[in-house]
Protein backbone atom coordinates (compact mmCIF):
# COMPACT_ATOMS: atom_id res chain seq x y z
CA UNK A 1 0.00 0.00 0.00
CA UNK A 2 1.05 3.29 -0.88
CA UNK A 3 1.39 5.53 2.08
CA UNK A 4 1.46 9.23 2.58
CA UNK A 5 4.67 9.68 0.55
CA UNK A 6 2.95 9.03 -2.48
CA UNK A 7 4.45 8.19 -5.14
CA UNK A 8 8.03 7.46 -4.01
CA UNK A 9 6.45 3.99 -3.13
CA UNK A 10 6.12 3.05 -7.24
CA UNK A 11 9.32 0.86 -8.35
CA UNK A 12 10.65 0.50 -11.46
CA UNK A 13 7.68 -2.53 -12.53
CA UNK A 14 4.56 0.08 -11.88
CA UNK A 15 6.54 3.10 -13.91
CA UNK A 16 6.62 -0.10 -16.46
CA UNK A 17 2.53 -0.11 -16.23
CA UNK A 18 2.10 3.58 -16.25
CA UNK A 19 4.64 3.70 -19.41
CA UNK A 20 2.14 1.56 -20.87
CA UNK A 21 -0.37 3.34 -20.02
CA UNK A 22 1.44 6.42 -21.63
CA UNK A 23 2.06 4.06 -24.67
CA UNK A 24 -2.03 3.50 -25.48
CA UNK A 25 -3.16 6.62 -24.47
CA UNK A 26 -0.71 8.27 -26.65
CA UNK A 27 -2.06 5.81 -29.57
CA UNK A 28 -5.88 6.76 -29.00
CA UNK A 29 -4.13 10.47 -28.66
CA UNK A 30 -2.65 10.21 -32.37
CA UNK A 31 -5.96 8.86 -33.99
CA UNK A 32 -8.07 11.30 -32.38
CA UNK A 33 -6.04 13.92 -33.85
CA UNK A 34 -5.51 13.06 -37.10
CA UNK A 35 -9.46 12.60 -37.75
CA UNK A 36 -10.14 16.01 -36.37
CA UNK A 37 -7.26 17.37 -38.50
CA UNK A 38 -8.07 15.33 -41.34
CA UNK A 39 -4.33 14.71 -41.83
CA UNK A 40 -1.92 11.90 -40.15
CA UNK A 41 -0.48 12.64 -36.93
CA UNK A 42 2.23 10.70 -35.48
CA UNK A 43 2.97 10.59 -31.79
CA UNK A 44 6.31 9.36 -30.05
CA UNK A 45 6.34 6.91 -27.11
CA UNK A 46 5.97 8.95 -24.62
CA UNK A 47 8.14 9.76 -21.99
CA UNK A 48 6.59 9.00 -17.99
CA UNK A 49 8.09 10.21 -15.51
CA UNK A 50 7.60 11.20 -11.70
CA UNK A 51 8.99 14.71 -11.02
CA UNK A 52 8.87 16.99 -7.75
CA UNK A 53 5.90 19.30 -8.31
CA UNK A 54 8.72 21.86 -7.63
CA UNK A 55 10.14 20.99 -10.06
CA UNK A 56 7.14 20.60 -12.72
CA UNK A 57 7.30 24.08 -14.38
CA UNK A 58 11.18 23.72 -14.39
CA UNK A 59 10.90 21.22 -17.09
CA UNK A 60 8.67 22.50 -19.15
CA UNK A 61 11.09 25.83 -19.48
CA UNK A 62 10.52 27.51 -16.29
CA UNK A 63 7.35 28.64 -14.46
CA UNK A 64 7.09 31.98 -16.22
CA UNK A 65 7.25 30.84 -19.43
CA UNK A 66 3.93 30.96 -21.50
CA UNK A 67 1.24 27.94 -22.25
CA UNK A 68 -2.01 26.88 -23.03
CA UNK A 69 -3.11 24.68 -20.24
CA UNK A 70 -6.65 22.70 -20.66
CA UNK A 71 -7.28 21.20 -17.29
CA UNK A 72 -10.01 18.44 -16.55
CA UNK A 73 -10.60 17.08 -12.55
CA UNK A 74 -11.33 12.99 -12.82
CA UNK A 75 -14.11 12.18 -11.00
CA UNK A 76 -16.03 8.35 -10.44
CA UNK A 77 -14.07 5.28 -9.11
CA UNK A 78 -10.59 7.78 -8.70
CA UNK A 79 -10.38 11.86 -7.58
CA UNK A 80 -7.84 13.55 -9.31
CA UNK A 81 -6.99 15.92 -12.01
CA UNK A 82 -5.29 16.31 -15.68
CA UNK A 83 -3.69 19.14 -16.91
CA UNK A 84 -2.73 19.29 -20.59
CA UNK A 85 0.02 21.84 -21.25
CA UNK A 86 0.72 22.72 -24.89
CA UNK A 87 3.40 24.01 -26.78
CA UNK A 88 2.55 27.33 -28.16
CA UNK A 89 4.10 26.47 -31.26
CA UNK A 90 1.71 23.25 -31.80
CA UNK A 91 -1.61 25.01 -30.55
CA UNK A 92 -1.29 27.76 -33.37
CA UNK A 93 -0.64 24.68 -35.72
CA UNK A 94 -3.42 23.13 -34.50
CA UNK A 95 -5.56 25.89 -35.19
CA UNK A 96 -4.20 26.75 -38.59
CA UNK A 97 -5.38 23.44 -39.82
CA UNK A 98 -8.27 23.49 -37.97
CA UNK A 99 -9.77 26.77 -38.58
CA UNK A 100 -7.66 28.10 -42.20
CA UNK A 101 -6.49 30.78 -40.38
CA UNK A 102 -2.61 32.16 -39.33
CA UNK A 103 -2.16 32.33 -35.90
CA UNK A 104 0.74 33.38 -34.40
CA UNK A 105 0.01 34.75 -31.45
CA UNK A 106 -2.20 35.04 -28.38
CA UNK A 107 -3.93 38.21 -29.32
CA UNK A 108 -5.47 37.10 -31.93
CA UNK A 109 -6.88 33.91 -30.06
CA UNK A 110 -11.28 34.81 -30.70
CA UNK A 111 -13.78 33.10 -28.65
CA UNK A 112 -13.94 29.89 -31.37
CA UNK A 113 -9.88 29.36 -31.17
CA UNK A 114 -10.11 29.24 -27.70
CA UNK A 115 -13.11 26.10 -27.56
CA UNK A 116 -11.02 24.20 -30.40
CA UNK A 117 -7.93 24.31 -27.99
CA UNK A 118 -9.92 23.37 -25.19
CA UNK A 119 -11.80 20.66 -27.40
CA UNK A 120 -8.34 19.40 -28.26
CA UNK A 121 -7.10 19.48 -24.71
CA UNK A 122 -10.80 17.37 -24.05
CA UNK A 123 -10.01 14.44 -26.91
CA UNK A 124 -5.78 14.01 -25.53
CA UNK A 125 -7.11 14.11 -21.67
CA UNK A 126 -10.01 11.46 -22.81
CA UNK A 127 -7.37 8.99 -24.58
CA UNK A 128 -5.25 9.03 -21.40
CA UNK A 129 -8.05 8.81 -19.25
CA UNK A 130 -9.56 5.88 -21.72
CA UNK A 131 -6.88 4.04 -21.31
CA UNK A 132 -6.64 3.60 -17.53
CA UNK A 133 -10.02 3.05 -17.36
CA UNK A 134 -9.49 0.17 -20.25
CA UNK A 135 -7.06 -1.35 -18.27
CA UNK A 136 -8.13 -1.10 -14.93
CA UNK A 137 -12.51 -1.51 -15.62
CA UNK A 138 -12.58 1.47 -13.22
CA UNK A 139 -15.07 3.91 -14.09
CA UNK A 140 -14.00 7.28 -14.68
CA UNK A 141 -15.79 10.39 -15.73
CA UNK A 142 -13.60 13.98 -16.92
CA UNK A 143 -15.65 17.47 -16.36
CA UNK A 144 -15.87 19.32 -18.99
CA UNK A 145 -12.72 21.36 -19.47
CA UNK A 146 -11.09 24.78 -18.53
CA UNK A 147 -9.07 26.69 -20.40
CA UNK A 148 -6.07 28.83 -19.61
CA UNK A 149 -3.52 30.61 -21.31
CA UNK A 150 -0.54 32.21 -18.56
CA UNK A 151 2.21 31.14 -16.55
CA UNK A 152 2.43 27.69 -16.59
CA UNK A 153 3.52 27.83 -12.93
CA UNK A 154 0.60 29.91 -12.77
CA UNK A 155 -1.70 27.27 -13.75
CA UNK A 156 -0.05 24.76 -11.93
CA UNK A 157 -1.27 26.21 -8.52
CA UNK A 158 -4.67 24.92 -9.35
CA UNK A 159 -4.08 20.94 -8.75
CA UNK A 160 -0.66 21.62 -6.87
CA UNK A 161 -3.14 23.25 -4.36
CA UNK A 162 -5.68 20.82 -4.27
CA UNK A 163 -3.25 17.35 -4.44
CA UNK A 164 -0.21 19.16 -3.21
CA UNK A 165 -0.51 18.36 0.66
CA UNK A 166 -1.01 14.82 -0.27
CA UNK A 167 2.12 13.85 -2.23
CA UNK A 168 5.21 15.95 -3.48
CA UNK A 169 5.63 13.99 -7.03
CA UNK A 170 3.48 14.03 -9.85
CA UNK A 171 2.75 11.73 -13.07
CA UNK A 172 4.72 13.38 -15.93
CA UNK A 173 4.07 12.40 -19.19
CA UNK A 174 6.48 14.02 -22.39
CA UNK A 175 5.13 13.23 -25.63
CA UNK A 176 6.10 14.47 -29.40
CA UNK A 177 3.77 15.12 -32.03
CA UNK A 178 4.65 14.93 -35.73
CA UNK A 179 2.25 16.05 -38.52
CA UNK A 180 3.58 17.05 -41.82
CA UNK A 181 6.94 17.04 -41.06
CA UNK A 182 6.44 19.48 -38.41
CA UNK A 183 7.22 18.24 -34.87
CA UNK A 184 5.89 19.60 -31.48
CA UNK A 185 6.12 18.42 -27.90
CA UNK A 186 3.38 18.67 -25.23
CA UNK A 187 2.66 17.84 -21.53
CA UNK A 188 0.65 15.87 -19.62
CA UNK A 189 0.80 16.04 -16.14
CA UNK A 190 -1.70 13.76 -13.55
CA UNK A 191 -2.85 14.44 -10.10
CA UNK A 192 -4.74 11.64 -8.31
CA UNK A 193 -5.45 11.21 -4.35
CA UNK A 194 -2.94 8.57 -3.22
CA UNK A 195 -6.19 6.10 -2.44
CA UNK A 196 -6.65 6.37 -6.23
CA UNK A 197 -3.41 5.43 -7.79
CA UNK A 198 -3.75 2.34 -5.09
CA UNK A 199 -6.95 1.64 -6.44
CA UNK A 200 -5.47 1.88 -9.74
CA UNK A 201 -2.34 0.11 -8.92
CA UNK A 202 -4.12 -2.53 -7.40
CA UNK A 203 -6.30 -3.12 -10.46
CA UNK A 204 -3.33 -3.38 -12.83
CA UNK A 205 -2.47 -6.31 -10.45
CA UNK A 206 0.19 -4.34 -9.02
CA UNK A 207 -0.19 -4.45 -5.32
CA UNK B 1 22.93 42.65 -5.65
CA UNK B 2 21.97 38.90 -4.94
CA UNK B 3 18.18 38.19 -6.36
CA UNK B 4 17.22 35.20 -3.48
CA UNK B 5 14.57 32.89 -5.19
CA UNK B 6 11.81 32.01 -3.00
CA UNK B 7 10.00 28.62 -3.92
CA UNK B 8 6.66 27.42 -3.85
CA UNK B 9 5.77 27.00 0.24
CA UNK B 10 8.86 28.72 0.91
CA UNK B 11 9.76 32.26 2.62
CA UNK B 12 13.03 33.64 2.50
CA UNK B 13 14.57 37.07 4.44
CA UNK B 14 16.90 39.88 2.70
CA UNK B 15 19.05 42.87 3.76
CA UNK B 16 20.09 45.59 0.97
CA UNK B 17 21.80 45.45 -1.43
CA UNK B 18 19.64 41.58 -2.22
CA UNK B 19 16.38 41.41 -3.80
CA UNK B 20 14.04 39.13 -3.31
CA UNK B 21 11.35 37.31 -6.17
CA UNK B 22 9.02 34.36 -6.31
CA UNK B 23 7.66 33.07 -9.91
CA UNK B 24 4.17 32.72 -11.38
CA UNK B 25 1.76 32.79 -8.55
CA UNK B 26 -1.08 32.24 -9.45
CA UNK B 27 -3.59 31.32 -6.54
CA UNK B 28 -0.72 31.22 -4.00
CA UNK B 29 -0.34 34.84 -2.53
CA UNK B 30 3.42 36.17 -2.30
CA UNK B 31 3.52 38.20 1.32
CA UNK B 32 6.57 41.29 1.40
CA UNK B 33 7.11 42.52 4.73
CA UNK B 34 9.68 45.19 5.39
CA UNK B 35 11.02 46.72 8.85
CA UNK B 36 11.76 50.48 6.99
CA UNK B 37 14.07 51.33 9.85
CA UNK B 38 16.25 48.28 9.61
CA UNK B 39 15.78 47.43 5.82
CA UNK B 40 15.11 43.66 7.03
CA UNK B 41 12.21 42.70 4.04
CA UNK B 42 10.91 39.16 4.30
CA UNK B 43 9.08 37.18 0.60
CA UNK B 44 6.75 34.49 1.65
CA UNK B 45 4.91 32.27 -0.80
CA UNK B 46 1.99 30.56 0.67
CA UNK B 47 -0.51 28.00 -1.16
CA UNK B 48 -3.23 26.90 1.52
CA UNK B 49 -4.99 29.34 3.85
CA UNK B 50 -5.04 27.08 7.00
CA UNK B 51 -2.31 24.85 8.04
CA UNK B 52 -5.45 23.11 10.40
CA UNK B 53 -6.25 21.43 6.67
CA UNK B 54 -2.97 18.96 6.73
CA UNK B 55 -1.77 18.31 10.19
CA UNK B 56 0.91 15.75 9.09
CA UNK B 57 2.41 18.61 6.79
CA UNK B 58 5.27 20.27 9.08
CA UNK B 59 5.99 23.32 6.17
CA UNK B 60 4.89 25.91 7.50
CA UNK B 61 5.83 28.10 4.66
CA UNK B 62 3.02 26.57 2.78
CA UNK B 63 0.21 28.01 5.18
CA UNK B 64 -1.21 31.71 5.33
CA UNK B 65 -1.72 31.19 9.22
CA UNK B 66 2.10 29.91 10.05
CA UNK B 67 4.07 31.79 7.31
CA UNK B 68 3.53 35.00 8.68
CA UNK B 69 4.41 34.63 12.37
CA UNK B 70 7.73 32.11 10.77
CA UNK B 71 8.52 35.08 8.42
CA UNK B 72 7.88 37.76 11.39
CA UNK B 73 10.09 35.49 13.59
CA UNK B 74 13.09 35.12 11.37
CA UNK B 75 13.02 39.03 10.21
CA UNK B 76 13.44 39.84 14.27
CA UNK B 77 16.36 37.40 14.42
CA UNK B 78 17.93 39.27 11.67
CA UNK B 79 17.53 42.97 13.70
CA UNK B 80 13.87 43.69 12.64
CA UNK B 81 10.60 44.88 14.81
CA UNK B 82 7.41 43.89 14.49
CA UNK B 83 6.04 46.94 15.14
CA UNK B 84 7.66 49.02 12.05
CA UNK B 85 6.55 45.96 9.84
CA UNK B 86 4.59 46.88 6.38
CA UNK B 87 3.23 44.13 4.45
CA UNK B 88 2.29 44.39 0.63
CA UNK B 89 1.01 41.68 -1.23
CA UNK B 90 -0.17 39.97 -4.49
CA UNK B 91 -1.45 37.15 -5.91
CA UNK B 92 -4.68 35.13 -5.00
CA UNK B 93 -5.96 34.93 -8.52
CA UNK B 94 -8.69 32.60 -10.34
CA UNK B 95 -6.32 30.82 -13.35
CA UNK B 96 -9.28 28.80 -14.64
CA UNK B 97 -12.70 30.04 -15.05
CA UNK B 98 -15.12 26.73 -14.22
CA UNK B 99 -18.61 26.14 -15.58
CA UNK B 100 -21.09 23.97 -14.03
CA UNK B 101 -21.90 23.38 -10.36
CA UNK B 102 -18.61 22.74 -9.44
CA UNK B 103 -17.18 26.25 -10.02
CA UNK B 104 -18.09 27.84 -6.77
CA UNK B 105 -16.63 24.97 -4.71
CA UNK B 106 -14.17 25.84 -1.99
CA UNK B 107 -11.35 24.46 -4.27
CA UNK B 108 -12.05 26.98 -7.01
CA UNK B 109 -12.12 29.94 -4.74
CA UNK B 110 -8.46 29.14 -2.86
CA UNK B 111 -7.08 32.43 -4.22
CA UNK B 112 -9.88 34.66 -2.61
CA UNK B 113 -9.46 32.45 0.30
CA UNK B 114 -5.52 32.95 0.41
CA UNK B 115 -5.93 36.63 0.29
CA UNK B 116 -8.49 36.65 3.00
CA UNK B 117 -6.23 34.44 5.06
CA UNK B 118 -3.29 36.43 5.10
CA UNK B 119 -5.16 39.85 5.62
CA UNK B 120 -6.67 38.41 8.58
CA UNK B 121 -2.88 37.05 9.80
CA UNK B 122 -1.16 40.21 9.09
CA UNK B 123 -4.34 42.37 11.07
CA UNK B 124 -3.80 39.88 13.88
CA UNK B 125 -0.01 41.07 14.18
CA UNK B 126 -1.07 45.22 13.23
CA UNK B 127 0.89 45.04 10.49
CA UNK B 128 -0.61 47.26 7.73
CA UNK B 129 -1.32 46.23 3.99
CA UNK B 130 0.04 48.91 2.06
CA UNK B 131 -0.25 47.90 -1.21
CA UNK B 132 -1.79 44.88 -2.89
CA UNK B 133 -2.62 43.12 -6.13
CA UNK B 134 -4.74 40.39 -5.99
CA UNK B 135 -7.47 37.95 -7.17
CA UNK B 136 -8.15 38.62 -11.04
CA UNK B 137 -7.39 35.47 -13.74
CA UNK B 138 -3.63 36.09 -14.60
CA UNK B 139 -0.20 34.85 -12.95
CA UNK B 140 1.87 37.54 -11.05
CA UNK B 141 5.74 37.54 -10.66
CA UNK B 142 6.74 39.53 -7.38
CA UNK B 143 10.09 41.18 -6.99
CA UNK B 144 10.54 42.98 -3.60
CA UNK B 145 13.28 45.45 -2.69
CA UNK B 146 14.17 46.20 0.82
CA UNK B 147 16.29 48.62 0.26
CA UNK B 148 13.11 50.99 -1.23
CA UNK B 149 10.22 48.84 -0.22
CA UNK B 150 8.92 48.54 -3.69
CA UNK B 151 7.39 45.60 -4.82
CA UNK B 152 6.97 45.00 -8.51
CA UNK B 153 4.53 42.86 -10.02
CA UNK B 154 4.89 41.29 -13.43
CA UNK B 155 2.14 39.96 -15.52
CA UNK B 156 2.09 38.17 -19.32
CA UNK B 157 0.59 40.66 -21.58
CA UNK B 158 0.81 43.54 -18.97
CA UNK B 159 2.38 46.54 -18.08
CA UNK B 160 4.79 46.18 -15.27
CA UNK B 161 3.53 47.68 -11.79
CA UNK B 162 5.72 49.05 -8.88
CA UNK B 163 3.84 49.42 -6.05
Amino acid sequence: MLTDNAYSGLNDTHMDVLQEIGNIGAGNAATSLSVMMGTPVDISLPKVNLVGFNEVADVMGGAESIGYGVLVSLEGDIDGMMMFILDKRFAHQILNVLMGGSYENFDELDEISFSAIKEIGNILSASYVNSIAELTGLRINLSVPSVSIDMIGAMLNVPIVKFGAIGDKVLFIEEQFCSNQEVASSHMVLFAEIESLNLILRKLGLM
Amino acid sequence: MGMLVVGISDLKIALPPDNLITYALGSCVGICLLDASTHVGGLAHIMLPESRVAPADHNVAKFADTAIPELIKQMEKRGANRGRMKAKIAGGAKMFSVTGTGGNSAMWQIGERNVASVKAMLQKFSIPVMAQDVHLDYGRTVQFNPATGVMTVKAINKPTKEM
